[in-house]
């Protein structure tokens, strides 16, 4: 029985990562870019909830539609300022620019709310349900967060489908110059392609911070660094390949905590990454690119 | 014919002179602050970990600016360089070693450790490209660190003990003494990292990779990084190269990582001191100092560890600055924009260089 | 007996039969064009050559040594090196030096004696310098030696180009469209220089090139190639008289 509930809490916290690598995946595909700050953003998205929680008593959905708002403001004006100056120059000075950005977005944190870890108080009112006579509990966090995943997972898909916002995204990842010629907004495309991963970077904040309820400046930096990685993992710029490398990452980690050791469950993940990466050099559902002579 | 020729390496052993002669006297400058009693013991404190980050840089910047591949995991080649030699230098504190020579072997050993490291993750690594590169690094620096705070090794009358369970299941005899102790680290290490030996590392660090890049091995290296395929096509053995200069730049961070082990008595394998954030910072020096300036990654180390001491009276306020700081100098220095703008009225990037291999200091 | 001998080579990629039974014959000190219309197959070819395609069927001799299946570097030690279509330099180092990457395997020391700069280090490299120097003049790019090789114009990177694969001492030179580009004073140039390089370097070329004029004015033999096959070979004048050719060329 326990291994089912660790593989619950796996696909929990993997579909968490999920969320979190769709705003990697979104981003490095149509801006070619690895926005390190988007790790911040979530802790961002934390705070707004907790302070309109906490200080100004609203509930908890105002509180939540307010952080995806704040975040996704914030990712479009991050955007704006310390990313398009820099669209035709070098990768690695946006990649710079990104970990400045990365920086000041903690020390703002620390600034404003202090340093001192603060406990999160769970947004989610769905029940525990026990199963199987009580062997088996499933959290109400647990729930909201699987749903949550699959209905924005779904969401995305249509919306890149179906939409004429979401063709032109797709457009501009296969060839940004091609779309501009074919008279797609490239600028406006980033845009939005960064207002969405940045407002489902708040979501993912909130159910991060209501499993794991301590939230602090550097919250945001380690599930963001395994975003990324469970991106990469799953093909990087692939939507599908976020979720698989989200789910797979979580599971990855909850079980080689619980069977083989607290402390190494990091180093198994990124164990995981490279033999994946040295089998299939562009991630599970990665295409595969030939260099032309 | 032959003078045209003559001029382009007058040129690159000039910049090479300017170099040392920058490192040397900033050394006796400094000499005579201590001396005088002008440098605070703030100040002091920060002499040391200036020239670990300056070494560290200087290798990362032969990985980033002259193989052209970004590494996110130079600290973990620091954490090896720095754990192996501590637990040398531990074990041989009580055997009466002449101390210079004990720090000398450990020196050695930090370097030599790092470079194995180096070669076996370069091995499979350097097949990767760009940002697949950087991400595995990342990871294989993230596993060093975690492996390590888990790692427990004691010593009693029977040898060494080995364990990456606990410090019990060492099952030593009652005068066993332990040398790691897991999360704890390595505590008791000799403090034999000072100013004068940390200039000396940087010496050896930049007259090992200025004479690398200027010979046959680092025109084969700069050429891989330039066109892969003209590489090959010259009869350049690509595998080869790549893991020289990999191996290389992480031998040179290891000595960084030996310089921080014996800075201070406790060592501990910590995310802030060898996490992914370390490689960081090292990485935001060696670009914003210049990909290929070797003088540029150390003024940059220098001049950025100092802001935050600088900015100390704005206390909390202070890394807010420097992170806007670090956005503005990125902008300033590549933004089109900006270059146009610098162009036109003839003024200089704020410091550091764009990557021009002619250029090579 | 033939320096370059190729016979049935063959290469698919998934489905597609990129290049068919292709055969060529080369004599040593021989001017041989490749020729045929855009998309034919011929960088395809040169990519067999050179190993950087694995070809599906064929054999490939160079002076006898079978070359099938060598990596790129072994086949440029075993005598063949070549240009690119689109120009292949080391954009950010010096004219001289992208020459001496070139000299790379002619001259060696190890990475020790360099960074130690042992004697042997300042021997070798002045070894180098005038070895490449020498190179450099044939093309005139002497004094510009310490320019980036960016910085040159686009003729004079072709010329670079050819410098640097001479450097590496082959047996046979592949050009890839060496005129591409280039006003027609520079193309005759160009052509002067390529036979100055068969004469003085006793190298064999074999060139592909879509200037007919080039073509006319220096090969001896050529193939034409249409559609991946071999569509007519032999002397240069009777090639480019073959009504086929003309057909393959012009269209109906």
């Amino acid at each position: 029985m326990s291994f089912i509930s660790y593989l619950i809490n796996g696909v929990s916290l993997g579909s968490i990562y999920a969320i979190i690598a769709l705003g990697y995946t979104m981003v490095y595909g149509i801006a070619k870019m690895l926005n390190f700050a988007h790790g911040d953003v979530i802790m961002i998205g934390c705070y707004i909830v907790f302070v309109l929680m906490g200080s100004f008593h609203l509930n908890s959905t105002v509180s939540i539609i307010a952080a995806v708002i704040g975040c996704t403001v914030l990712g479009v004006v991050i955007e704006k300022i310390a990313y398009k100056p820099l669209r035709k120059a070098s990768p690695l000075a946006v990649l710079i620019t990104a970990i400045g950005v990365s920086y000041f977005l903690q020390n703002f944190a620390l600034i404003l709310f202090g340093a001192d870890t603060k406990s999160f108080t769970s947004v989610v009112s769905i029940p525990t349900i026990k199963l199987a006579g009580g062997d088996l509990t499933i959290s109400g966090v647990t729930i909201a967060t699987v749903i949550s995943c699959i209905i924005i997972m779904a969401a995305l898909m249509i919306f890149i489908k179906k939409s004429k916002s979401g063709q032109a995204m797709l457009a501009v990842s296969e060839d940004k110059d091609a779309a501009q010629l074919m008279g797609v907004n490239v600028n406006k495309t980033i845009s939005l392609t960064f207002a969405i991963g940045s407002g489902l970077a708040a979501i993912a904040g909130v159910l991060l911070c209501s499993a794991y309820p301590t939230l602090s400046p550097y919250t945001g930096a380690m599930p963001g660094i395994k975003a990324f990685t469970a991106a990469v993992f799953g093909g990087i710029g692939s939507i599908p390949g976020a979720l698989i490398g989200g789910i797979l990452l979580g599971v990855i980690e909850i079980l080689g905590r619980a069977y083989i050791s607290s402390q190494l469950s990091d180093a198994i993940v990124f164990a995981v990454l490279i033999i994946v990466l040295l089998v299939k050099p562009t991630g599970l559902l990665g295409k595969q690119v030939q260099e032309k002579v | 014919m032959k003078k045209s020729n003559m001029k382009s390496i007058n040129k690159q052993t000039k910049s090479m002179l300017i170099t040392y002669a920058m490192v040397i006297a900033v050394f006796i400058i400094v000499e005579i602050m201590i001396s005088t009693g002008m440098m605070s013991s703030l100040m002091q404190g920060l002499l040391v970990p200036l020239c670990i980050y300056s070494i560290v840089a200087i290798g990362l910047n032969l990985c980033v600016g002259y193989l052209g591949e970004l590494s996110l995991g130079h600290a973990g080649f620091m954490c090896v360089g720095a754990f192996s030699s501590a637990v040398f230098s531990k074990c041989m504190m009580t055997s009466g070693m002449n101390e210079t020579l004990r720090f000398i072997l450990a020196l050695l050993i930090g370097t030599v450790v790092a470079a194995v490291f180096g070669w076996l993750i370069g091995i499979p690594v350097l097949r990767l490209r760009g940002d697949y590169l950087a991400i595995v690094t990342l990871a294989f620096g993230e596993i060093i660190k975690n492996v390590i705070n888990v790692m427990y090794l004691g010593r009693d009358s029977k040898g060494f003990h080995f364990s990456i369970k606990d410090s019990a299941s060492l099952n030593m005899q009652a005068d066993g003494k332990m040398i790691i102790d897991g999360a704890k680290g390595i505590v008791g290490t000799p403090n034999q990292s000072t100013f004068v030996v940390g200039i000396i590392i940087i010496l050896i660090s930049l007259f090992v990779s200025f004479n690398l890049v200027n010979s046959r091995t680092g025109r084969a290296i700069m050429a891989i990084r330039d066109n892969r395929i003209a590489a090959e096509s010259v009869g350049i053995n690509i595998t080869k190269y790549k893991l020289m200069a990999f191996t290389i730049s992480a031998a040179i961070a290891g000595a960084g990582g030996v310089l921080y082990a014996h800075n201070l008595s406790t060592l501990t394998a910590l995310p802030a001191n060898f996490g992914y954030n370390m490689s960081i910072m090292i990485l935001v020096f060696v670009v914003l100092g210049g990909m290929g300036s070797f003088r540029g990654s150390i003024i940059a180390a220098v001049v950025l560890t100092m802001l935050p001491e600088v900015l100390r009276g704005l206390a909390d306020y202070r890394m807010l600055i420097y992170a806007i700081v670090l956005i503005i100098m990125m902008l300033f220095n590549w933004a089109p924009k900006a270059i146009e703008w610098r162009e036109k009225h003839s003024l200089k990037r704020m410091f550091g260089k764009k990557e021009k291999a002619e250029e090579v200091q | 007996m033939a320096l370059l001998e190729v016979k049935n080579l063959g290469i698919s990629f998934g489905g597609l039969r990129a290049v068919d039974q292709f055969e060529i014959n080369i004599k040593k000190g021989q001017l041989y064009g490749l020729i045929g219309p855009n998309g034919a197959g011929k960088t395809t070819i040169f990519n067999m050559l050179t190993g950087v395609y694995k070809p599906t069927d064929g054999i490939i001799k160079l002076d006898g040594e079978d070359l099938v299946g060598k990596k790129t570097i072994e086949i440029n030690k075993a005598g063949i090196a070549r240009t690119f279509q689109n120009i292949r330099l080391f954009s950010q180092q010096s004219v001289l030096d992208n020459v001496k990457i070139g000299l790379h395997n002619q001259y060696k020391y190890s990475t020790l004696t360099g960074i130690l700069r042992l004697p042997k280090y300042r021997k070798m490299e002045r070894k180098m310098n005038e070895k490449a120097m020498e190179l450099l003049k044939v093309f005139e790019l002497d004094d510009k030696a310490d320019f980036l090789a960016s910085n040159l114009p686009y003729g004079e990177q072709r010329k670079l180009e050819i410098a640097r694969a001479l450097a590496t001492n082959p047996k046979l030179l592949l050009l890839d469209e060496p005129a591409a580009g280039m006003n027609p004073n520079e193309t005759i140039e160009l052509m002067d220089t390529i036979r100055f390089v068969r004469d003085n370097f006793d190298m064999t070329v074999l060139l592909i090139e879509h200037d007919m004029k080039l073509v006319s004015g220096i090969c001896e033999e050529l193939t034409v190639l249409n559609f991946g096959q071999v569509l007519a070979q032999g002397k240069t004048k009777d090639v480019l008289n073959n009504p086929e050719v003309i057909k393959a060329y012009l269209g109906e």
